[in-house]
């Protein structure tokens, strides 16, 4: 009996803008001028709050926080591509996606500087955005189930949930992965491969070529797409919605990009990595070939930019003064949600530590 | 009122629930077509199809999570594990997620879910099949661990886990599944969550089980009883959050309590509850509150669960000692 192939695979690579802003005019996607300006826009928003952010993190006005910078794209992209229906899952830097999403700078800086109340969004904005997810890749089941619900439901919707490299040697993923493959929930699924899980580098995470073949076992239709090039990452993402909404399942998205900064303000990248190996990746971020492409089509100019530039740094700067200017929010308040409905004996102990803060406040 | 097994009340309870509110689905290993493994699910697949009785791959985790989004996205999933000694491959998704999705966004998400999972010894199963491991659950805040000791409570009991706004941990005494049989009413009953229940009242004593344990300590005390002391039984129903007040309200009256446990000893309920009533009581008591429990090894094979689980005699023995301290 000779032996047979009994499958083969290929994994497909996209990229419609490249790193100097070169456009594939056959792969562009059909989006309106006021889009184009919107996710720009996104971006740079998000851009511009996380590079205060770390000042004010330097200047211990906010806690550790972990930077965003050069992955404006994939989840900027993903909220232009969603509808208001659809669920946003994320881990935690996906910072233009969930501002796109409607988030309020606000929130943000709530979050960071240590208080729950960041968690709470308008509700509108927080009816299908899940909270950031801090241990890695746990959000990934919640977006399957989620998808199952969406599906039993019958509603035309899906959830879209990322998570980073380093998440994709986590059990959940390739149970999520499983999961919503076996019941073709409506899901898409992004890896952001910023190449880095704090100092451990994509090659020690795993030895598959690419992160999106890890589809290919779960009978999950998988691409890997530019991760600086939103509008590859706005393509493969509406295919994928579209094959959710068709009731066709998940798709797994690579979009490989690269974590500019550290992993957090707690971490230092000097001790793992070199400005060498930055610097080729600075060249390659996401914001100056949108500019690129937006100015080849007319759409923006430095003026343009400049305005922009200012807009958002006031924007910022009011978001930062409202955040300050905010009074302490009352520390009693984990009591209030333990549980829908307290119960004896946790309200003794929140008596009990009323009692302790105000004996330490007189005192 | 038919006479149920255990197995049969839980059975009757998801059946009702499902009918009620078309949110309400099971999933788990095993638990559709074949109607889990105890068959507590059985017949719901027949009756309300694989999209609302899920067979999921085998992953705990991934049972959990997804149940998780389920929750979050407006649906009431009752998960089940096939036993709890394969649940700790759902911890993190218990700790991280399940408990805290409430306070973490201050009531804007919740995971109003139960994870249903059968525990304990006493059925010579295999190695992992007999641990007690409720004081696990009880230590993380924000979910709730619930633990019935017959058919009828059972049921009562999870249809209020059921329509618990918050996440459950519903640990059912495989010991007591099938080994005996309680009136069930045909009409529903509902027993509220973090209430202790007192199944024999007295003056004399304080004894205080759960789940498996109430069988042999209810023989104990009935021995007791039988000699002229006056018993005061309670049956916890839920581990957490504790009805303290309950137990340290009796204590405050008898002066004399005993807990009976079939964990193993330390870090356990029993003694939290010791530590409640020296918090409450301690100048009632006169006696040493007394715990008779499992040991602090692991969990012997089943050649050897017969003396490791507090037999009626030793519980009796127990009883005695603290009364006539």
């Amino acid at each position: 009996m000779p032996r047979k192939t009994l499958a083969e695979f290929k994994v497909e690579h996209l990229q419609v803008l490249d790193e100097n802003g070169k456009l594939d005019k056959e792969l562009e996607p059909d989006l309106a001028d006021g889009d184009l300006l919107r996710l720009y826009r996104g971006m740079v928003r998000a851009r511009e709050l996380d590079q205060r952010m770390l000042k004010l993190q330097r200047q211990g006005r906010i806690g550790t926080f972990g930077p965003c910078t050069g992955q404006e794209a994939p989840s900027t992209a993903a909220a232009l591509a969603m509808q208001d229906d659809d669920w946003f899952v994320g881990a935690f830097r996906e910072l233009g996606g969930r501002l796109f999403r409607g988030e309020p700078l606000t929130n943000t800086l709530f979050y960071y500087n240590g208080w729950e109340e960041g968690n709470v969004l308008p509700k509108e904005v927080g009816r299908r955005m899940t909270p950031l997810a801090v241990v890695v890749g746990t959000q990934i089941l919640h977006a399957a189930g989620i998808g199952y619900a969406l599906k039993l439901k019958g509603e035309k919707a899906a959830a879209v949930t990322f998570c980073g490299d380093g998440a994709t040697s986590e059990g959940d993923f390739h149970e999520g992965l499983n999961f919503a493959a076996v019941w073709q929930a409506p899901v898409v699924f992004i890896s952001q491969n910023n190449q880095w899980a704090i100092s451990i580098p994509r090659e020690k995470q795993t030895r598959s070529e690419t992160i999106a073949q890890k589809g290919i076992a779960y009978g999950v239709p998988c691409i890997q797409v530019d991760g600086n090039d939103a509008l590859a990452c706005y393509v493969a993402i509406k295919e994928a919605l579209e094959r959710a909404y068709r009731g066709e399942g998940p798709t797994l998205i690579e979009a490989v990009t690269y974590r500019l900064m550290m992993h957090t303000t707690a971490d230092d990248p000097t001790k793992y990595r070199t400005k060498d190996q930055e610097d080729v990746w600075w060249q390659k971020e996401p914001l100056i070939r949108f500019q690129k492409y937006l100015s080849a089509k007319g759409l923006w100019d430095d003026a343009k930019e400049e305005a922009l530039r200012e807009e958002l740094r006031a924007e910022v700067d009011t978001a930062v003064k409202e955040f300050e200017a905010t009074a302490p929010w009352p520390l009693d308040r984990p009591f209030d949600h333990v549980f829908a409905e307290t119960h004896p004996s946790i309200e003794k102990q929140h008596q009990e530590y009323l009692a302790a803060l105000k004996e330490e406040s007189d005192a | 009122m038919p006479k149920l097994t255990m197995v049969q009340a839980i059975n009757l309870a998801l059946k009702e629930e499902m009918a009620r509110d078309d949110r309400v689905l099971v999933m788990g290993e095993d638990v559709g077509v074949d109607g889990g493994v105890f068959r507590v699910t059985d017949g719901l697949h027949e009756e309300f199809g694989e999209s609302r009785s899920i067979d999921t791959p085998l992953a705990e985790s991934g049972i959990l999570g997804t149940a998780i989004g389920m929750a979050m996205a407006g649906l009431r999933p009752v998960a089940e594990m096939q036993f709890s000694g394969f649940s700790y491959l759902m911890i993190g998704q218990w700790e991280g997620n399940a408990t805290r999705m409430r306070s973490r966004t201050q009531g804007q998400h919740t995971c109003p879910l139960v994870v249903r999972m059968p525990y304990g010894g006493g059925v010579r199963a295999l190695e992992h099949h007999s641990e007690s491991r409720e004081a696990t659950y009880a230590h993380f805040p924000g979910g709730k661990v619930v633990i019935p000791s017959g058919p009828r409570n059972a049921r009562a009991l999870m249809l209020a886990a059921i329509r618990d706004p918050d996440p459950v941990v519903f640990m059912e005494p495989k010991h007591s599944y099938r080994s005996f049989r309680e009136d069930v009413p045909e009409t529903e009953e509902v027993l509220p969550l973090g209430q202790a229940h007192v199944e024999r009242e007295g003056d004399d004593l304080t004894v205080v089980a759960w789940g498996a344990m109430m069988r042999p300590t209810i023989k104990a005390v009935d021995a007791v009883a039988k000699t002229g002391v006056s018993i005061e039984l309670i049956d916890l129903l839920t581990i957490s959050p504790l009805d303290s007040d309950t137990i340290c309200r009796s204590v405050q009256k008898t002066g004399r309590c005993v807990i009976v446990q079939e964990a193993p000893r330390s870090f356990g309920v029993a003694s939290e509850i010791i530590a409640r009533i020296n918090d409450e009581v301690l100048l009632y008591l006169e006696a040493p509150v007394k715990r008779l429990t499992g040991y602090d090894v692991v969990t012997p094979y089943f050649g050897r669960e017969k003396s490791y689980i507090p037999p009626a005699a030793r519980i009796e023995n127990g009883l005695r000692e603290t009364l006539d301290f």
